[in-house]
């Protein structure tokens, strides 16, 4: 790892501060990303922003029909809380699916989110929910914030403060693991929501996350794994490497949204 | 450098450390605890699991200034020298949960959070889930998962944490 200078703001406006002061500043929450990037030698920032002394970042409460979550709650918190498991269920199962227990003893949403890895758990809920993702500058709807692999509508120094999900009628996570990694070979995120349904898929995307339309139509229509039935997904831009080729995973998003819409429905 | 202070095994810890220091480094290199191991250097492995302000983290992958103002205990903080071991550290004795012990610091400081959360009586199937972040190359888990069922009843009964 090279040198850095550690920076510990209290707020987040002095973080933001620290970012725009210090070129190629870097924020740290978990650093449960960055830190096995930066002793690998892939990233080296100058200087470190450290936001997990910020106070009030982690809150999670709701706010009207929304269940909003602060950036550096860690997984654990957010698998744990009673609030989250009241509001929506499959959003604390997959936090709770998220690596390991020690990795979600210290792991952000803020973190994973800004981080946009492909094989990420997070970022098929926020996209099937229809998040909002609140930075220090603005909102941005979850369409607009992931922009393909590892790259996202942040700028260089903004901050995500806070995660805002509508909350749905039915939801549920189903997330096929690699193995060795933990991270999700595909992990398909279904929610009905009030006016339609969305289905969005992770680990599987040569781009990141993405919906599965086809899909959506027809459980718009019907709530039920039946529905699809005879709708195949196409291999095309989907990944092939050594876990699994481009067709396994295109197979894998069928299976993994029938078992989501089933696990969906028998929650009620 | 930066300077830090932290609670190791219950005594006050002050340093001077340059930021990029990792928490398992400042343990072993700066304190001289070298129970805590580095297996792979890269969050898979659990070598390394220590746990800060009570919950376990892996240490490898943990800044030494993200611990300051912080509570650290390490497998030399569960029992004090020359007095019984702790449950855990005992049912992994006697069950033979270990064979080179390299792995062993970070299963027993999981195992020690796990009950912690999840409490005295563990299925075999939760604690092999628990395990996720923690291998072992020698014993092939089995006497691991004994060890902490029984460990997990014996905590029960014990005064040590
Ligand atoms: C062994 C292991 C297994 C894992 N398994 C999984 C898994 O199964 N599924 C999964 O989804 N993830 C997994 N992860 C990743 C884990 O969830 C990370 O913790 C997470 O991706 C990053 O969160 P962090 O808080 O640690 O971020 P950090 O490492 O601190 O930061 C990551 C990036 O986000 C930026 N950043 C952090 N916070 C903010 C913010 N509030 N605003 C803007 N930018 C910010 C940082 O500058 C950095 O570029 C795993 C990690 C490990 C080590
Ligand atoms: S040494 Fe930390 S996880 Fe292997
Ligand atoms: S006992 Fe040798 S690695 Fe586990």
């Amino acid at each position: 790892m090279y040198e850095f200078k550690y920076h510990r703001p209290g707020t987040v406006r002095q973080a933001a501060n620290l970012l725009v002061k210090n070129e190629d500043a870097k924020l740290i929450a978990g650093g449960h990303t960055l830190v096995p990037v930066m002793k690998q030698r892939l990233a080296s920032p100058p200087h470190l922003v450290d936001l997990s002394h910020i106070e009030g970042l982690d809150t999670i409460e709701m706010k009207g029909r929304s269940l909003v979550i602060g950036a550096t709650a860690k997984h654990a918190e957010v698998a744990n809380s009673a609030v989250v498991g009241e509001a929506i269920p499959a959003l604390a199962e997959l936090a709770g699916l998220i690596g390991d227990p020690a990795v979600r003893h210290r792991g952000t949403i803020g973190g994973s989110l800004a981080n946009n890895d492909p094989t990420a758990d997070y970022p098929a809920a926020v996209l099937a929910l229809g998040a909002t993702i609140v930075t220090n500058k603005r909102r941005l709807k979850a369409e607009e914030y992931f922009q393909g692999l590892f790259s996202t509508a942040l700028e260089a120094d903004e901050i995500i403060t806070k995660v805002m999900f509508p909350v749905p009628k039915k939801a549920a996570y189903v997330k096929f693991r690699n193995q060795a990694s933990r991270y999700a070979l595909v992990g398909v995120f279904v929610a009905k929501r009030p006016s339609d349904v969305r289905v969005a898929v992770t680990g599987a995307g040569s781009d990141g996350v993405f919906r599965v339309t086809a899909f959506e139509d027809a459980l718009k229509k019907r709530f039920s794994h039946k529905v699809l039935d005879g709708i195949a997904v196409s291999a095309d831009g989907l990944n092939s490497d050594l876990h699994g080729s481009a067709e396994y995973r295109a197979h894998l998003i069928g299976v993994l949204t029938r078992r989501a819409v089933e696990a969906a429905n028998a929650k009620d | 450098m930066a300077k830090i202070s932290m609670i190791v095994n219950g005594n006050p810890v002050n340093a001077n450390v340059d930021p990029r220091t990792l928490l398992v480094q400042f343990l072993r290199e700066n304190l001289r605890l070298t129970g805590t191991h580095v297996g792979c250097d890269t969050s898979q492995c659990g070598a390394c699991v220590v746990h800060l302000d009570g919950r376990a983290v892996k240490s490898c992958t943990t800044l030494a200034v993200m611990a300051d103002g912080h509570e650290v205990k390490t497998i030399e903080g569960l029992a004090a020298d020359g007095a019984p071991l702790h449950p855990m550290q005992e049912a992994f004795r006697e069950h033979h949960g270990l064979q080179c012990g390299f792995c062993t610091p970070g299963m027993i400081m999981t195992a020690v959070d796990l009950v912690h959360r999840k409490g005295h009586e563990l299925s075999d199937e939760v604690i092999r889930e628990e395990l996720e972040g923690n291998l072992c190359r020698c014993t092939g888990y089995q006497n691991i998962v004994a060890s902490i069922a029984a460990g997990a009843k014996a905590m029960a009964k014990s005064d040590l944490a």
